[in-house]
């Protein structure tokens, strides 16, 4: 498909900028990547509300989980690999358990991270976050849905963990589409296979429902941007429905969106599967098509893996 | 400087006695828990919670009050004794220590326990929290102090550099740290184990104030509250030279008594040092 692209991370800007303006409750920090996460726009904006911690994720975590529990909601940011990584224990300790208002929202997920390599790609951060209790995890599929996340979760009370990327991803939604922490949305409709995915993978089961189409195979596409809480209802009902699934994410498929939907459906409703995503090893550096390509986050692999799911149906 | 009186001192010494009686009666109780890092910082909480800070027990999260951050978090038992003699649940339930299905957890838990600001456990990341709180109460021009109790052991864990730099950086002068400075950690003494010193040249170099004092003074240790809060522009670390385990013999200075509950003869003895009448 001939896709427009935007920008999540000018996205997360904007709509940092428009909660910042409405709340004084707001307040950001970041570790010195203020210029790539562009919370350098909000700082800007907003200097008594901006703290820069320096190169310090465990002190960026615990900081902002001390203006949270003292009232603020925290927007706490720097790259996927660290805000998840190096800083694990202290967002567990002190954020997770205690339930402190910190929105994590991390840019430069994936492999698409590109030529930094394996160092900076983050395809374990999913799978980090996803195992803390009380954490939310939302992977938007777009710059619209990038928006709208970071607005809902200002609204949200609680941590949640926002995962954004750092090239421009195809638009999938508009600015009218509905977007609701914990909602999947079925952006096309179909009857053979569900196409469950998340982030700019949601794009990658677009194009692979249009090739699938040219051979008479109808499939569904559903948009998990809530990694957690799981929409089970809308997983189940499309599952139902199709009868196989294929995942696809930018991450790892150890723990990931195809852990997360192969554990609900492992015990309410088993049907053929296949995940796609980074099999169980590091990335490399490379342009980021090239290593989509390299990875197999690509059209055609979510598409054979469809053929594959459906020839594996009983029937 | 204010002049305590002999009662006051009188009254903050007879209470971080019955604290530490606390601490015996909540170890045995539980046969777990952490009796020798509780008994070296019981004299600075009690300074703290029934001299120096300012909260309301029946108003828990009373905006302008000054907040606590237990760092070093397996020193919960004389945390939750001074929470009850202040009034934020009942005594009685002080026993109820590391049982399941009570609100006072092994190590402090912010959803669960009235007055606990922020779950601690995982070493070096109270400072952090502490320095946070600062800064919020900065934003909104509170008057709060924050007081941030941190084991000696517990600085070799890097964050604590990283949130002094912080606090000296935003010049968080509404946070005070206490280093219990007991000397022992789980493997033996700190300087064995991972030298510390020279302590106060550390935290200098970091751009804060630094006050030492003897920990089991009460009034060096309310004159160095007092000259912290007269400070302004720089965070302050008092350094007190504490004794684990202080107030029961055997248990001072006795690394054993790090997370050892005592048995029933200790807790005979210990009582009885203690001043309990039985």
């Amino acid at each position: 498909m001939k896709w427009v692209y935007t920008s999540q991370r000018k996205e997360y800007a904007n709509a940092l900028l428009d909660i910042g303006q409405k709340r004084t409750d707001v307040v950001v920090l970041d570790a010195d990547l203020s210029s790539s996460t562009r919370t350098s726009e909000f700082a800007k904006k907003f200097p008594e509300r901006f703290f820069n911690v320096g190169i310090a994720e465990q002190n960026l975590m615990g900081t902002a989980a001390g203006l949270a529990v003292s009232g603020k909601t925290v927007f706490a940011s720097t790259f996927a690999v660290f805000a998840t990584g190096r800083c694990w224990d202290q967002i567990r300790q002190s954020i997770a358990y205690p339930n402190s208002n910190v929105k994590i929202v991390a840019t430069h997920a994936g492999i698409t991270v590109g030529g930094d390599g394996a160092s900076h790609q983050a395809l374990e951060d999913i799978a980090l976050m996803r195992a803390l209790p009380n954490m939310y995890v939302i992977v938007p599929a777009d710059g619209a849905e990038a928006y709208k996340a970071v607005k809902a979760v200002a609204e949200h009370v609680g941590p949640c963990y926002v995962r954004l990327g750092r090239s421009d991803v195809p638009m999938v939604t508009t600015v009218d589409s509905p977007f609701e922490i914990g909602r999947a949305t079925i952006i096309r409709e179909g009857t053979d296979v569900s196409l469950v995915s998340c982030g700019q993978m949601v794009a990658v089961c677009l194009d692979a429902a249009e090739s699938l189409q040219v051979k008479g195979i109808s499939a569904e596409v559903v948009n998990m941007s809530t990694v957690k809480p799981l929409d089970v209802e809308t997983l189940l009902r499309s599952v139902r429905k199709t009868g196989c699934v294929v995942t696809a994410e930018e991450h790892s498929i150890r723990s990931g969106l195809g852990s997360a939907v192969a554990c609900v459906l492992a015990q309410q409703y088993p049907a053929p599967m296949k995940m796609v995503g980074t099999p169980d090893c590091f990335g490399e550096s490379g342009e980021s098509a090239e290593l989509m390509c390299r990875y197999g986050l690509t059209a055609e692999e979510v598409s054979s893996s469809a053929e594959e799911v459906i020839r594996r149906k009983r029937t | 400087m204010t002049l305590y009186d002999e009662r006051t001192i009188q009254m903050l010494e007879a209470k971080a006695n019955l604290l530490r009686r606390h601490v015996i009666k909540m170890t045995y109780a539980a046969q777990s828990g952490h009796p020798g890092g509780s008994l070296s910082y019981a004299d600075i909480i009690t300074a703290l919670f029934f001299k120096v800070m300012r909260f309301r027990p029946q108003e828990p999260l009373w905006e302008d009050r000054d907040k606590f951050v237990l760092s070093k978090g397996h020193a919960a038992p004389v945390y939750y004794a001074a929470l009850a003699e202040a009034g934020y649940f009942p005594v009685e339930d002080l026993l109820s220590l590391r049982k399941l299905g009570s609100y006072l957890q092994g190590h402090p838990c912010r959803m669960k326990t009235p007055g606990v600001e922020i779950s601690t456990g995982s070493l070096g990341q109270g400072l952090s929290v502490a320095n946070g709180m600062g800064l919020a109460a900065k934003l909104d021009r509170r008057s709060s102090r924050i007081y941030c109790l941190l084991g000696d052991g517990e600085l070799q864990e890097g964050q604590n550099w990283e949130a002094a730099m912080l606090a000296s950086h935003y010049k968080l002068d509404n946070v005070t740290a206490f280093v219990d400075r007991n000397k022992m950690q789980i493997d033996g003494p700190t300087e064995q184990v991972m030298s510390l010193e020279p302590l106060v040249d550390k935290w200098k170099a970091f751009g804060w104030n630094v006050i030492e004092i003897n920990g089991h003074d009460m009034r060096q240790i309310l004159d160095a509250c007092e000259k912290a809060a007269g400070v302004m522009g720089r965070p302050t670390i008092i350094i007190a030279h504490t004794i684990k385990g202080k107030g029961v013999s055997f248990m001072e200075g006795a690394v054993a008594f790090h997370g050892k509950a005592p048995n029933a003869d200790e807790y005979r003895i210990a009582l009885r040092e203690l001043g309990e009448k039985i």
